[in-house]
């Protein structure tokens, strides 16, 4: 069955200078409990698409579904993990009441289970009386995570998560992600510019051409459920799937199967 | 032992200023001029402010002083603070306000006592006068601290489909929040100026009458004592909200708390 249907989604931004087509014509479907990465050059309108499915804004044309209801104005099963951590999270709350501020129309004792499972999926158990700046970058991106979680979202989608943090502790975080959907059963649409980490984290890699951004390829990952970040990286077939997406994103010969 | 020469450190000016004043005007007092009568020693000040402050006065004037500029500055914090996070966030109202509330704000507020003299009355126009003057920073320091809030919180909120009471009350208000401290320091200091100044005129009782009164009867040292009094009492009012201030902000990493206090003169 289909998480999410995006069928023929476009949108254009009037603007001073003139109408700006960020997305055309994009068509795509997201299964139920698929890690499906969506991978483009920058500014080739990643954000508008996020945007569109996630209901933050009305794409011009197309559709987008949700487990078969239109998506018009932000669904109440869905949640958003933004790239910048800092700026999603509330500063005056600990990261405990961060995590349960969403759940607001849950009872008390139940919010503070739900943010405690969270806290504890994502390794923060010990930290919830802390305030995110008393964190370092990774470890507020998990609390995002976190309360993006407690909300158990029927579709998670991430803008560009890993984006804000250093090589070390992104690996950590794409590990993360990996066992925490795996336990938690977990749909998940990851946009993100870097084609190691969709190739890594993807059952699926979508692939963008430039703005205006259309479906270039759709590509599954037969690189299994457990991956390792040292032997699925050095993997042949990695290896061979990274460089036909590099070489789509580049502009070269387009083979789509 | 720190504690205690930070303490001198912070008092040290003052009470070699005091001294020196004392030994100046008691020089003065042989001279026998003019001077020395509008400027009597520090120890007779002290001496008609514990005569004044502990008297009757206390209850008849200080309390009512106190109470209506308290009572001012809060009226014109709690409307200042709830129109500004509306207006802050609201499409299109600053546009159209704006100019109007920074001319309103432009006009220096003791310029308003006459009128208000004329169409409340002098006796009852001090609250109005106060609330009057003291909002337009509160305000105007609410609606940018509004509007600050960033576009990835928005998002958030729109994601989580907060509702309004919660994104207002619980997103848009604590990011306010530290504008909204500056704009309340900022108000408490023109309260203090305008009770003293709408209690100058026509007002029954206040410091501001009664500082008008020993200035009617030449007495300096009662003079003195209400013009020292209106200095503690800012100081006290100040010390006070800063405290608070930093309970409220307590969330706020140290370093950003301390740069926005000297920014904004606190």
């Amino acid at each position: 069955m289909n998480m999410l249907e995006v069928d023929g989604v476009g949108h254009t931004y009037q603007g001073k200078d003139g109408a700006y087509t960020a997305i055309d014509g994009l068509s795509f479907t997201v299964g139920m409990g698929e890690l499906v990465c969506v991978v483009g050059p920058s500014g080739c309108g990643k954000s508008t698409l996020l945007r569109s499915i996630a209901g933050l804004l009305r794409p011009s044309r197309g559709t987008v579904s949700l487990h078969g209801n239109r998506v018009d104005g932000v669904p109440s099963d869905l949640s958003v993990v933004f790239q910048d951590y800092s700026r999603s999270l509330f500063p005056w709350l600990s990261v405990t009441r961060n995590v349960e501020f969403p759940l607001r129309r849950l009872s008390r004792s139940e919010r503070s289970t739900r943010a405690g499972e969270a806290l504890d999926a994502v390794g923060l158990g010990g930290a919830g009386k802390k305030y995110p700046w008393q964190l370092s970058g990774g470890m507020q991106q998990r609390v995002a995570i976190a309360r993006a979680l407690a909300y158990r979202p029927a579709l998670l989608l991430m803008d560009e998560p890993f984006a804000s943090v250093d090589a070390q502790t992104r690996f950590e975080l794409e590990d993360l992600l990996l066992r925490v959907r795996r336990e938690q059963d977990t749909t998940v649409l990851l946009v993100t510019h870097d084609i190691d980490e969709s190739v890594y984290l993807g059952d699926r890699v979508l692939v963008l051409s430039k703005s205006p951004a259309c479906v270039v390829a759709d590509l599954d990952v037969p690189l299994g459920s457990s991956r390792d970040q040292i032997t699925t990286r050095a993997s042949e077939q990695f290896v061979e799937l990274r460089a036909r997406v590099a070489g789509m994103l580049q502009g070269g010969p387009v083979t789509v199967r | 032992m720190n504690r205690l020469s930070g303490v001198a450190q912070r008092w040290v000016v003052l009470v070699v200023a005091v001294g020196v004043w004392e030994l100046v005007t008691r020089a003065a007092r042989s001279g026998d001029t003019s001077i020395s009568f509008f400027f009597p020693p520090p120890s007779e000040i002290a001496g008609a402010a514990g005569r004044l402050w502990f008297s009757s006065a206390f209850g008849d004037h200080i309390v009512p002083g106190v109470s209506r500029m308290l009572g001012g500055w809060a009226l014109a914090g709690v409307i200042g603070v709830a129109l500004g996070v509306l207006l802050g966030r609201s499409r299109g109202a600053m546009a159209y306000l704006g100019a109007v509330f920074n001319f309103l704000r432009s006009i220096p507020p003791p310029l308003l006592v006459p009128f208000f003299v004329a169409s409340v009355g002098a006796t009852s126009m001090q609250l109005p006068t106060i609330v009057f003057g003291a909002i337009w920073p509160v305000l105007l320091n609410t609606v940018d601290g509004a509007r600050s809030v960033d576009a990835t919180k928005v998002d958030t909120a729109r994601v989580f489909r907060l509702s309004r009471s919660q994104w207002l009350v619980g997103v848009v208000l604590p990011s306010a929040l530290p504008k909204v401290f500056a704009g309340l320091r900022l108000s408490l200091s023109i309260s203090l100026i305008l009770m003293v100044i709408s209690e100058l005129v026509g007002s029954a009782n206040g410091i501001g009458n009664q500082l008008v009164l020993a200035q009617r009867d030449y007495e300096p040292a009662d003079m003195w004592a209400w013009i020292v009094l209106l200095g503690v009492l800012g100081y006290l009012f100040n010390t006070l909200l800063l405290a608070f201030e930093r309970r409220a902000l307590a969330w706020q990493p140290r370093h950003s708390l301390e740069a926005q206090a000297i920014a904004t003169g606190g």
